[in-house]
């Protein structure tokens, strides 16, 4: 039977990783806040630019830029796969790299070829032992000490220099749409070539069916606007990626905390257990001492 | 004179969502004024000055880096990659602004980069200019 200085030992051992448990959820519910009003801040130029490109997207059906139209091919797809540098955020990442993996695996069974390009350590981590080869790039250390929009424009400016150098036909990314804090979804969303948004309730609609002018003309906005909305939309995942970050790992944090309570709580009872026995038989030796006199 | 709601919304943020009078939005093709009622437009918009009208008066200006331009007879949205209020792109600012772009040049590894450098350069420039002219209105 352990001492009651080891179960002590024990009990103060599980109480400091409590303490820090609980500081770091206290630290990602502030900064779950922080990212979740920077994503809800980031939403109205969002909008605005699927707005425009609803607009734009009806006089280009099939033809325009290749960011638009594509390649005409889809043999090389490029697979970003955005995570988290850092851990101890419950199952964020291998849910992401999880998605990723399975992707990958279709494609591949598609006859497709597949390059990967990590946002995040985590994600490289993960995947570099299944498809360590495919893995092109990885960009890590972005959103400090918060996420702005130039981190998605390094993002964006190097799949962009990728996709001119013809590296790929089709991008998608992978990751996790906030939807609550307790709740993430891995999202697979296509960026290249880029998915005009659904326009019907979009520009024709609140314009009540007037045709938008265009200065100086569709072919040049819209050359101008697609690499603008790839990195719209990559800050857009990043910000997604950042909230979700931090909701899971509080809940993570918050379960950690949970446990080590009631491991504390076990200890606890285990130790006054045998406190108790220890003083019951030292009870039982002086009385049958005692007797004996 | 008949408002118009306008918005200039940034990527990172919403700058300002008002009721103008009228807006004056700095496009590549040459500035135009927007007032209630314009005709739907998409127009792209060139580094320079941006002027939100109250009555016959400026109320504010801003200092947009490019960017687009989304008008419906009622209402108009400017989505700039930047935007400072006038006030505080300040001549020493810009020039700042311009020196660090040169720098960058300077320090480009790539082709990438140097693109990216020679756009800022580009733009700070143009930004000075348009300060300059409006600073004296």
């Amino acid at each position: 039977m352990p001492s009651l200085k080891t179960y002590r030992l024990r009990i103060r051992s599980v109480q400091s990783t409590q303490k820090i448990t609980k500081a770091m959820k206290m630290v990602a519910a502030a900064k779950l806040r922080r990212a979740h009003e920077q994503a809800v801040a980031a939403r109205p130029y969002a909008e605005a630019m699927d707005k425009v490109l609803a607009a734009l997207g009806q006089s280009f059906k099939g033809a325009g830029p290749r960011l638009l139209a594509g390649t005409g091919s889809d043999q090389v797809q490029l697979l970003i796969v955005a995570t988290a540098d850092r851990g101890l955020c419950g199952a964020f990442n291998s849910s992401i790299v999880r998605e990723a993996r399975r992707l990958v695996r279709a494609l591949m069974a598609d006859g497709k070829t597949v390059k990967i390009l990590c946002v995040g350590r985590k994600g490289r981590d993960q995947l570099r032992r299944d498809f360590g080869p495919m893995i092109i790039e990885t960009i890590t250390d972005l959103g400090r000490p918060r996420l702005s929009y130039g981190d998605a424009q390094k993002v964006a400016a190097r799949v962009s220099a990728l996709f001119e150098a013809g590296e790929f036909d089709v991008a998608t990314v992978v990751y996790n749409r906030f939807r609550s804090a307790i709740s993430q979804v891995v999202t697979v969303q296509q960026l290249i070539p880029a998915q005009p948004p659904e326009s019907e309730e979009g520009a024709v609609a609140t314009t009540g069916g007037a045709i938008y002018e265009f200065e100086p003309d569709e072919g040049a906005i819209l050359a101008d606007l697609l690499p603008r909305n790839l990195t719209v939309q990559i800050f857009r995942v990043l910000l997604e990626n950042a909230a979700s970050f931090y909701g899971s790992q509080m809940t993570a944090m918050d379960n950690a905390s949970r446990n080590a309570g009631d491991v504390i709580k076990k200890l606890t009872l285990q130790m006054n257990r045998s406190r108790q026995a220890t003083i019951t038989k030292e009870l039982i030796e002086i009385i049958s001492g005692a007797e004996a006199v | 004179m008949a408002k118009f709601s306008f918005r200039l919304v940034m990527p990172e943020r919403e700058l300002l969502a008002i009721e103008a009078d009228m807006v004056v939005v700095p496009g590549s093709e040459g500035d135009f004024g927007v007032l209630e009622g314009h005709a739907p437009l998409i127009s792209t918009v060139r580094p320079g000055v941006l002027e939100v009208y109250q009555g016959n008066k400026v109320e504010r200006r801003f200092v947009v880096a490019g960017g687009f331009a989304e008008v419906t007879p009622e209402r108009c949205t400017v989505l700039a990659e930047e935007a400072i209020p006038f006030e505080e792109a300040t001549a020493e600012y810009l020039a700042q602004r311009e020196r660090t772009a040169e720098e960058d040049l300077m320090d480009a590894a790539n082709d990438a980069e140097r693109a990216a450098a020679t756009k800022d350069l580009a733009i700070a420039r143009e930004l000075q200019r348009a300060q300059a002219y409006y600073a004296t209105r």
